[in-house]
């Protein structure tokens, strides 16, 4: 029994529930993308997959064990996580960012080995941040700071790997770049990842398995073709769209309708419910 | 959101009354209630027109002033150093006036009560002012961190010193203990009329500065970006947070405590806006301050606790306490 | 790429990051201290020179010598040394943990928990049964207990430690300065002198029991100081890279609390150190946290430092070595401040 596995889960902050009661199995070896509109729990149910938040009920299964259970430095062998915002120490350099990416494989007396070095060196060509390893990651820019940080979790060299929203603070192309890393890691490394996305077009495009999310429930999950459906988009994100087919990579298209953007006869409705 | 706000300033307020009539009416002599107003009025027996006029009401006013002086310096220097431990005290002003005390006695030989008071002022904004220097120079100007550990090294600096005159004239420890200890008692109406100055324009020049201190929180770049001239902003409210702390530290001695815990009170009631907050911490904190004074002279009486110590343990626990409830907002 | 300078053995299968600069203000530190601590055996009513000091400690030189260095003098410099080592050591944990360079233990209570139990003890009357040593280490243990269980709430965060020990330091204060305020004018003289940090009373009997414990703590915090480097990316990222983080800062807490506590209780606590040096130590080995081991190293320069300037500077007078060591860290840090190109630090 290997891979990750929620069963009736029950996530709250305080008395606040967010998720009541949600079971999931993450797909071996492919990308899931989690949307929803904002607050919805994506972020509340990534963070307990990675043990940052004890669930008041259910479990968390990691490789047919539980998550809680386990030394929390064997997770992080099997798991890495990128959080929200994460925040250095000023002065850190990427070097020295990466490099702890490793911290669950070494030891007092082993804390750089040749693998180490390899894994980091390998993150840093990987992010294209190899001529900025000496630079202070508080003086980077926000995209290169983002990726100093999924450099980090690619160092860990996880089989399984949490991101969320690691396009958020990046521009276009460097969301495309990160986006194609996590495809790389994918598919060149067989890691299974499991990321939080804002943009539907994104993790249509970049998703294997979408798993769709609507106050702290999953309405449905399954690939991207099969999945995406103006029904879908409207009952979770409260919006009318048309979807066409992605001229670049064939995966659906999500195009959100507007009140001010009439076209080939079909009459947007007003909404009143704003 | 705006009505529980007015509401809740209104019931303050309303405790605030309670406890001034409260504090001219309780001490060593007690004088009930019903008394108080006619002799505040001049309608009331000789001896307790002469009590109330002489001890208690200067006494209260002074809680009044200091009280609203600390809370007021204690919301500014929160915002500008966007730390949760900045407590007035952190400029450096404590220590200034200990140092300005322990000079004043021990080098000049100072022997009145005006006397102390002068030199614990001197002191206080000369160190404020040496801090800020000092939390400035270098590339990046006064950010928050170099503004803190300045302080914090000037005030190391300052009661090294203190702490080594003390032990040398046994004569300005005897002075520095007592003062240390922070109390409103001793003290006339001359010091309140010659306070007040000072504290008015303290208190204008801080509560003119809340809208800039708002944008501030968003941090230094957004706060140029809404147009504030970020530099004049942290001098404004480091002249202001000098002469409300500076005045009501050599009165009543460090009790800054009130300065930290009340703004993170006020806080917690009224949300970040510093509109709100500044107004708030104002009240709240004569509030705590009158009442640890009543309380100190009721529970060690016939003597009294000074009204320092009464606040660190009536104040503590509630930070405390608070500290546990919610998560403050990290600033 | 940037090539980190490094040490590998492929049997044992062992391997170390080599940081030039760290590894050279280390070094310089503690020559730095190692100078000081026989420099300040030189001073005395008996002068020796260096030379005569170090073959004393050889065991070389002359017997009288030898009395001088070992029974005389060596207990002031090394609970100089020791209580310099541990006060920046407890620093650096206390600022890493909280990601806060102001939550050194003198901010957050535990320094003047220790106080009051010690005040409380010379002004009440208690004291002369128990000893200053034990109050002040059962004071700050105290201080430290309260603080942690105060702070616990389904786990406690650096944030919450810091504010809740800043409360209890006030609390501390406030009894302190009662205390003060109602003891006779001698008592109050002794009270101060021990407040601001003092080695005039050194003896084998108070280095010993700061040797034991710093025997076992120092090695504690060194080995399981690897979770400070991930502790410093914050908690989630700590528990994502498998760092403990609830036990990892208890454990580091606790260590910090006791070199603090056993420091505390033998010199008392002396001003500005445990915030000062680790600061010191970050600043002049460039690195981004306060390096642990330069921060012990930077506090026994500070305080025998200290200790030689106080008594040099009024020859005669016992002058506390608190009083030098907040007046010499507070400028040399405001010069790293304001020397320093990129603004501030959090670390």
């Amino acid at each position: 029994m290997t891979g990750l596995r929620a069963d009736g889960l029950r996530l709250a902050y305080d008395d606040r529930v967010v998720v009541p009661d949600l079971s999931l199995t993450v797909p071996e070896g492919r990308i899931s993308v989690i949307v929803g509109a904002n607050a919805c729990g994506k972020s509340t149910l990534l963070r307990a997959l990675a043990r940052l938040l004890t669930p008041k009920a259910g479990s968390v299964h990691l490789d047919g064990r539980s998550i809680h259970g386990m030394p929390t430095r064997d997770v992080a062998r099997r798991l890495g996580i990128l959080p929200q915002a994460p925040v250095a120490p000023e002065g850190l350099t990427v070097i020295d960012l990466v490099t702890r990416g490793r911290s669950p494989h070494q030891s007092w007396w082993r804390q750089w080995s040749s693998a180490d070095e390899t894994a980091v060196t390998g993150a840093l060509r990987a992010t294209g941040l190899t001529d900025l390893a000496d630079r202070p990651v508080d003086e980077l820019s926000g995209g290169q700071r983002q990726r100093a940080w999924i450099a980090m979790a690619v160092a860990q060299e996880t089989p399984v790997l949490l991101l969320d929203e690691p396009t958020t603070f990046l521009d276009l192309a460097h969301q495309i770049d990160v986006l194609d890393l996590v495809v790389d890691l994918n598919r060149h490394q067989g890691r299974t990842v499991v990321m939080v996305l804002h943009d539907l077009n994104q993790a249509c495009r970049y998703a294997d398995h979408v798993i769709a999310m609507k106050a702290g429930r999953i309405v449905t999950h399954g690939t991207p073709a099969d999945v995406v459906t103006p029904d879908l988009v409207s009952e979770v994100f409260d919006v009318t769209c048309q979807i066409a087919t992605d001229p670049v990579s064939g995966t659906p298209l999500v195009i959100p309708t507007s009140r001010h953007h009439v076209h080939n006869g079909q009459e947007s409705p007003v909404r009143t419910d704003a | 959101m705006r009505g529980t706000r007015v509401r809740l300033l209104a019931v303050s307020l309303a405790v605030l009354l309670v406890l001034c009539v409260l504090s001219l009416a309780i001490g060593t002599r007690f004088v009930p209630p019903n008394d108080v107003l006619p002799a505040l009025f001049g309608h009331g027996a000789g001896d307790i027109e002469a009590l109330i006029w002489g001890v208690r009401l200067p006494r209260t006013l002074l809680a009044l002033l200091v009280g609203a002086a600390l809370g007021l310096a204690g919301a500014v220097m929160q915002a500008l150093t966007r730390n949760p431990l900045g407590d007035p005290g952190l400029l450096g002003i404590s220590a200034g006036a200990a140092f300005g005390i322990v000079v004043a006695v021990a080098a000049l030989g100072v022997t009145s009560l005006y006397g102390y008071l002068g030199a614990a002022f001197v002191g206080a904004a000369i160190a404020s002012a040496v801090v800020y220097v000092l939390g400035s120079a270098g590339r990046g100007g006064a950010t928050p961190v170099k503004l803190a550990l300045a302080g914090v090294a000037i005030t190391a600096l300052l009661t090294s010193l203190t702490s080594g005159l003390t032990l040398v004239y046994p004569e300005a420890l005897n002075r520095y203990r007592f003062w240390a200890a922070g109390s409103l008692a001793g003290q006339d109406s001359g010091v309140v009329v010659r306070a007040l100055p000072f504290l008015l324009v303290g208190i204008v020049l801080a509560l003119a500065m809340a809208g800039a201190l708002n944008s501030l929180s968003l941090g230094d770049d957004v706060a140029v970006a809404l147009g504030r001239r970020v530099r004049l902003v942290r001098v404004q409210g480091v002249v202001a947070i000098t002469l409300l702390t500076g005045v009501a530290v050599a009165v009543v001695g460090p009790i800054v405590f009130l300065g930290l815990v009340v703004p993170h009170v006020a806080r917690a009631v009224t949300g970040p806006d510093q509109r709100w907050l500044m107004p708030f911490a104002m009240v709240l904190a004569p509030v705590l301050l009158l009442a640890a004074d009543i309380v100190g002279r009721v529970i060690a009486r016939p003597g009294e606790t000074e009204v320092g110590i009464v606040v660190a343990f009536v104040g503590a626990p509630f930070f405390i306490a608070l500290v546990r409830r919610r998560r403050l907002a990290e600033l | 790429m940037a090539a980190l300078t490094t040490v590998r053995l492929t049997t044992p299968p062992v391997s170390w990051v080599v940081r030039p600069r760290l590894l050279a203000v280390s070094v310089a530190l503690c020559c730095a201290g190692f100078l000081l601590f026989c420099l300040g055996m030189t001073v005395g009513d008996y002068p020796l020179s260096l030379g005569q000091v170090l073959a004393a400690l050889v065991s070389e030189g002359s017997y009288y010598d030898q009395v001088v260095v070992y029974d005389w003098r060596m207990p002031r410099a090394l609970v100089g040394l020791l209580v310099g080592i541990a006060f920046g050591m407890a620093g650096a944990l206390f600022q890493t943990i909280t990601r806060n360079p102001l939550a050194s233990p003198d901010v957050i209570g535990i320094s003047a928990g220790a106080t009051t139990a010690v005040v409380a003890g010379i002004v009440l009357g208690f004291g002369a049964g128990i000893g200053t040593q034990t109050l002040g280490l059962a004071g700050g243990v105290g201080a430290a207990l309260t603080i942690y269980l105060l702070a616990w709430r389904r786990g406690t965060t650096g944030y919450r430690i810091v504010l809740v020990g800043v409360g209890v330091a006030w609390m501390c204060t406030s009894a302190t300065g009662y205390l003060l305020a109602r003891a006779k004018l001698h008592e109050a003289q002794a009270v101060v002198g021990w407040m601001v940090g003092n080695l005039n009373d050194a003896t084998w009997g108070r280095v010993v029991p700061l040797l034991v414990s710093m025997a076992v703590l120092v090695p504690i915090a060194v080995v399981l100081g690897g979770w400070l480097r991930t502790l410093s990316l914050g908690d989630d990222v700590a528990v994502g890279l498998g760092t403990p983080v609830q036990q990892a800062r208890l454990v580091l807490l606790l260590s910090g609390v006791g070199l603090v506590a056993f420091g505390t209780a033998a010199a008392g606590p002396v001003a500005f150190v445990a915030l000062s040096a680790p600061q010191i130590a970050k600043r002049l080995a460039g690195w981004p946290v306060p390096p642990l081991v330069t921060s012990g190293f930077a506090g026994a320069v500070i305080v025998l430092g200290g200790d030689l300037v106080a008594r040099s500077i009024l020859p005669g007078t016992q002058l506390p070595v608190g009083v030098v060591t907040g007046a010499l860290g507070a400028p040399f840090l405001l010069w790293l401040l304001t020397r320093a190109n990129r603004a501030g630090s959090g670390g």
